[in-house]
């Protein structure tokens, strides 16, 4: 029973887990708090047996589950994984976890519905990596704005109003493309089943079209340039579990799309605008590069640096047509694509890593203004001692998890264009240079005011949050293996998929 | 034999964990405990290592220890190679390291981030050897930033300086320049030869230099050049060569003992073993190799220059290393690899004997650096001052000492290089490595002379204090001052000429300068003999010579020179104005982009006119489309005959 409906027990366990917590009121705190853990726990623990059980030998959706949802529209409710959506599940489950830890003594209001708000979003979420109907998609892709909405808008900071609502906007405006797209794909096919979408062959103008409506979806969510500028206020306003959530699940929600939907739907689009692609990431690595070293805000800082590392994933998803161009195999592709997926992974953890360290200081001096910090490794040395591993990971240190992707990455992107991997490889320098600027100018230095001579160091419960993050930075860090075998079938499939014409 | 060498890289490892994460509860005796026992069990285990393969014959090691993924069928490894570049490599890095480790304990007793000292340099031990023992291109690369990621701490290990802070972040950016080539280079490789293991690089560079890159339409350069090129920016970045040496100097900011192992003795050479580790590739671009012995060249020279107007005794030391780096490389660039690698060795037994003499002297001037502070110390610090003097000898080349070994063969190998007429380059590098001969001298001797020698400068109090630093100092000092002088003339026959290196070196025999010294070679005495009749001895004594008449004979002559020459002294005083360039026109603009970028990219044209653009002229619109709707009849009869007549026209004009 449990085996047989595992995704459906991870979708709905924490969507009406979440309405149970709702239940128990604003009366009873140390309940919500306990009862949210407990839920969160279980669907980490349920999510386990999906990897465990994971037929690492196909490209196939596994733990399939389908029945019919609406039959008018013949569209079903249909559910399975496969490499790219498995690890990405577990992550939101893993992350939640977190979530809730971190958040156990900094909220103070509404506790009840802060924690459900969490809880049903990742059921939502996990809803949308699980769906394999366009239309079951499609409904969580949009249910995921709600329980966010509110988070920023209920727990933000001054200015929550504005960011709220142009994240509102900015992510509505783009799925409104995404469900005509999805429209026209069932009108052709006669249904909302993914596959049958894959099978479907379309003209070139039609796949353009597909294409832009689905871009306008997920380049929003990646943020790729120039739509991107909705996060850093998204983020400075989302109290520190919405950050956590926003960048490592949510934004890799557009990585995830180009992966499952833009790729394999339009493959004669994606390669004939792949040069597009690759000039925005490219643009992002480079030009975000250096507005994230200019920040002054801590959370925006980490922000531009998050719309930058996205720039990798990208890059490594729009490369296969070039490598095939330059050396006339696909040899390279899946790496580029491994190397995607790799980075999103690990920026989840690193992301969120660095926003949970802005919340530990942030609960202790309510500023995240660069410059009211300094020194902070005198008050605090084991907080000190994870900001660096987290900031090295960030700068993508080899034997953390940062490293991994972009390594890959430039690898792949040297078959498709050497210049390609040079202008990728700027990271090295930017991604350095904004990072350990930060920690110079926050944690090392002598202590700067009274403020920082008054910090007390981790607690047990941030201590907890941080070890369990470093020791998974560092584990995927020094032994990726585990990660990318769970994938290579299916991004070997991808590449087969992307590099056939559907003309 | 892999249980063996897994016990070599895990033993510091696990120490530097223990020191590091429980340090409060081993305290601190506990902490260089463990780390000095995981260093010397490293020691005696590469020592071993060294010893089967000299004396058994153990065959060279090349095995993967796990796959860190596969991706497209490119295996991502960790694995060893241990030949005899290897072994030599393990064996000076975890003995300069032991006496690190020893010293450390007289160096920092009183610091209260002991224990995070120790974990920090047995860590430093684990990644060097990781980086050095690799067989492959991944785990180098992991290495080769892991100990700069541990130089970055201990530059910075006193973190509440300002200029520890800034220079350990300008020691990883330089690094990191460096590094963007060596991922390029690395990238170039997989792509040419679908793998990461250097048995499969060495076993297609043939078929590497037989191709093309094209860069742009209508260029076209060879692929291992561009192979070599990026490989050797990486070189350039960490062992400190022109442009990219300004981290070195400011490294200084670090404890003493970290500068003696890090900045001078291993990490830093690490350039220096990569490219001699890649011969098999450098050996089929010579335009490469000629772009290496250009910049060693400019770095042996134009660094030593610096080092005579230091008056911080760290700084005379830095920047002699940055020299001596230069050394090394220029023997790569004339395909001497064993030479470089000999250089190195010898280097890294006089140079950490000098830091860590200099870090003597600090102890003994209660943390004063500034020579023009001291004087006269030698009555009062023998041991220092003679172990001290053995390094220097060593440094000038005096016959009999181990540098004299090494970089007289540095200077013949440019010498046959020249003769033979094939590397473009070698005419520049030759006067650099000659005149440089006289600038090092000069700048020991001067460091030698005004640190011991002459007048006692010192405040009253601090003369009371001096006395000879404690055992734990002294015992490392007499432990490095014996290879410094005997390793070069015991070592020199075998490494150079007596195939040492084996098939761990490659070089064309067309290329081979080190043959041709060969057969003038006869022995270690001698090449010393040789040595007391080659001009080379004697610009050098004519530096010692002159640093003593400046320093001791006429000290008031410098300051004389100086306002002389004042436009070079403010040269050398700028360093070249390397670091202004780096800061003002580099890093200023950088952040001058990004402020650009953000307020008009981000924030004016994306923010401003695009996304509020939009939804004010939706608000515009809406104004306009508020007039239409005015509510009087004849205004909507006027619209609607207005629409007919242009319809109508329309569908006229159409027919």
């Amino acid at each position: 029973m449990l085996q047989s409906h595992l995704l459906s027990v991870l979708v709905w366990l924490p969507i009406v887990g979440g309405i149970l917590v709702m239940l128990t009121g604003d009366s009873q705190p140390a309940m919500a708090r306990w009862l949210s853990l407990a839920l969160a726990l279980l669907a980490f623990a349920v999510s386990l047996p999906l990897w465990g059980g994971f037929d690492q030998g196909t490209a196939a959706f596994q733990f399939v589950e389908r029945a019919a949802w609406i039959p008018s529209l013949h569209s079903d409710y249909y559910l399975g994984v496969d490499g790219i959506s498995m690890p990405l599940i577990v992550l939101t489950t893993f992350t939640t976890v977190l979530v809730v830890i971190a958040g156990w003594g900094s909220v103070e209001k509404r506790v009840s519905q802060y924690f459900a708000a969490f809880l049903m979003l990742e059921g939502v979420m996990i809803g949308v990596f699980a769906a394999l109907d366009g239309l079951l998609y499609y409904a969580f892709w949009e249910a995921m704005l709600i329980p966010m909405f509110i988070i920023i808008g209920v727990w933000g900071g001054k200015r929550r109003v504005y960011a709220t609502m142009k994240f509102f906007l900015y992510t509505f405006f783009g799925s409104i493309f995404m469900l005509v797209a999805l429209i026209y794909l069932y009108l052709k096919a006669g249904t909302y089943d993914l596959g049958a979408f894959y099978a479907q062959r379309l003209t070139f103008n039609e796949q353009v079209l597909i294409f832009l409506a689905f871009f306008a979806a997920f380049a929003v969510k990646v943020p790729m340039f120039p739509v991107h500028t909705w996060l850093p206020d998204a983020h400075v306003e989302a109290p520190t579990g919405g950050s956590v959530i926003l960048a490592a699940i949510m934004l890799k929600m557009g990585g995830y799309g180009f992966l499952r939907f833009s790729l394999p739907i339009a493959p004669d689009a994606s390669h004939y605008l792949a040069w597009t692609m690759i000039a925005l990431s490219l643009v992002a690595v480079i030009y975000i590069g250096l507005v994230a070293l200019v920040q002054s805000d801590m959370k925006k800082l980490i922000a531009y640096s998050s719309i930058a590392h996205m720039g990798f994933v990208t890059l490594g998803s729009f490369i296969a047509w070039d490598i095939l161009a330059r050396t006339g195999t696909l040899h390279g592709v899946t790496l580029g694509l491994s190397g995607a997926m790799v980075q999103m992974i690990s920026h989840g953890l690193i992301s969120g890593a660095l926003f949970l360290c802005v919340g530990v200081l942030y609960d202790r001096m309510h500023t995240r203004d660069i410059a009211a910090y300094g020194g902070v490794v005198n008050t605090m040395p084991v907080f000190g001692a994870f900001m660096v591993l987290f900031a090295m990971a960030n700068a993508g240190l080899p034997a953390t998890s940062g490293f991994v992707g972009e390594f890959m990455i430039i690898i792949a992107s040297f078959h498709a264009n050497p210049w390609y991997a040079l202008l990728a490889a700027v990271t090295m320098i930017t991604g350095a240079a904004y990072t350990l600027w930060l920690v110079k100018r926050v944690v090392f230095g002598a202590v700067a005011n009274d403020e920082v001579a008054k910090l007390t160091d981790v607690n047990p419960r941030e201590f907890l949050v941080l070890g369990i993050l470093a020791v998974a930075v560092i584990a995927v860090g020094v032994y990726p293996r585990p990660l990318t075998d769970v994938m290579e079938p299916t991004l070997q499939h991808l590449a087969e998929l992307l590099s056939a014409s559907k003309l | 034999m892999q249980n063996l060498l897994l016990l070599i890289v895990l033993a510091p490892l696990a120490a530097a964990a223990l020191a590091g994460l429980f340090g409060r509860l081993i305290g601190r005796a506990g902490a260089h405990t463990v780390t000095i026992l995981g260093v010397a069990v490293a020691f005696a285990g590469s020592a071993t290592v060294l010893y089967r393969m000299l004396y058994e014959g153990a065959p060279a090691f090349n095995e993967v220890i796990y796959t860190w993924l596969v991706s497209d069928g490119i295996r991502f490894e960790v694995g060893f190679l241990v030949d005899h570049l290897t072994a030599l490599m393990m064996v000076v890095v975890t003995f300069v390291s032991l006496m690190v480790h020893v010293y450390t304990i007289g160096y920092m007793h009183d610091d209260d981030g002991y224990q995070r000292f120790f974990s920090y340099i047995s860590l430093f031990t684990f990644a060097m050897l990781m980086l050095v023992m690799s067989n492959n291109f991944l785990q180098l690369f992991f290495g080769w930033e892991a100990v700069g990621l541990v130089s970055y701490l201990l530059i910075g290990f006193w973190y509440t300086r300002p200029t520890a802070i800034f220079a350990n972040m300008k020691a990883f950016l330089v690094n990191r320049v460096g590094d963007f080539g060596f991922v390029l280079g690395i990238a170039a490789i997989v792509y040419y030869t679908g793998s990461l293991r250097y048995a499969d690089a060495f076993a297609a560079a043939p078929e590497i230099a037989a191709q093309g890159f094209i860069p742009w339409a209508g260029a076209s350069w060879n692929a291992m050049t561009v192979v070599c090129i990026l490989l050797f920016i990486g070189a350039m970045g960490k062992s400190a060569q022109v442009p990219l040496h300004v981290w070195l100097p400011d490294s200084m900011e670090g404890p003493t003992p970290i500068s003696a192992l890090i900045h001078a003795a291993t990490m830093v050479t690490a350039g220096i073993f990569m490219v001699a580790r890649m011969s098999p590739l450098f050996e089929l671009s010579p335009t490469a190799r000629s772009f290496v012995l250009v910049i060693g060249a400019t770095t042996a020279l134009f660094m030593g220059f610096l080092g005579i107007i230091q008056n911080d005794i760290k700084r005379v030391v830095a920047y002699s290393t940055l020299s001596q780096l230069g050394y090394m490389t220029v023997a790569l660039g004339v395909s001497a690899y064993s030479v470089a690698i000999f250089h190195l060795m010898t280097h890294a037994f006089f140079k950490a004997l000098l830091f860590l003499a200099a870090g003597s002297v600090i102890i003994g001037m209660h943390h004063e650096q500034d020579m023009r502070k001291m004087g006269g110390l030698r009555r009062y610090m023998p041991i220092t001052y003679w172990t001290s003097l053995i390094g220097s000898l060593a440094l000038i080349g005096f016959p009999g000492f181990a540098g004299f070994y090494s970089k007289d063969s540095i200077i013949e190998a440019v010498h046959a290089a020249l003769e033979g007429g094939k590397v473009s380059g070698a005419g520049y590098a030759y006067v650099c490595v000659v005149v440089g001969v006289f600038v090092t001298a000069f700048y020991s001797f001067r460091m030698i002379f005004m640190t011991f020698h002459g007048e006692e400068r010192m405040d009253h109090h601090t003369k009371e204090h001096l006395h000879e630093s404690p055992w734990v100092v002294t015992v490392p000092l007499v432990l490095l001052a014996i290879p410094s002088v005997v390793i070069g003339g015991w070592t020199m026959g075998p490494v150079l000429f007596g195939g040492y290196f084996g098939e761990a070196i490659r070089v064309l025999p067309a290329n081979d300068v080190v043959a041709k010294l060969g057969e003038e070679w006869h022995g270690p005495l001698a090449f010393i003999v040789e040595g007391f009749t080659s001009p080379t001895l004697y610009i050098a004594l004519a530096g010692v010579a002159t640093a003593w008449y400046l320093y001791l004979k006429a000290p008031a002559l410098p300051a004389r020179i100086r306002a002389g020459a004042e436009p070079i002294y403010r040269l050398l005083e700028n360093k070249y104005y390397f670091d202004w360039f780096n800061e003002n026109v580099l890093a200023a603009g950088s952040r001058w982009f990004g402020n650009r970028f953000w307020t008009i990219g981000d924030q004016f044209v994306i923010d401003g006119a695009l996304v509020n653009g939009s939804a004010r002229t939706v608000g515009l619109l809406g104004a306009l489309v508020r007039h239409l709707q005015s509510g009087l009849l004849y205004h909507y009869a006027f619209a609607m005959i207005i629409g007919l007549s242009a319809l109508l026209a329309y569908i006229l004009y159409r027919a």
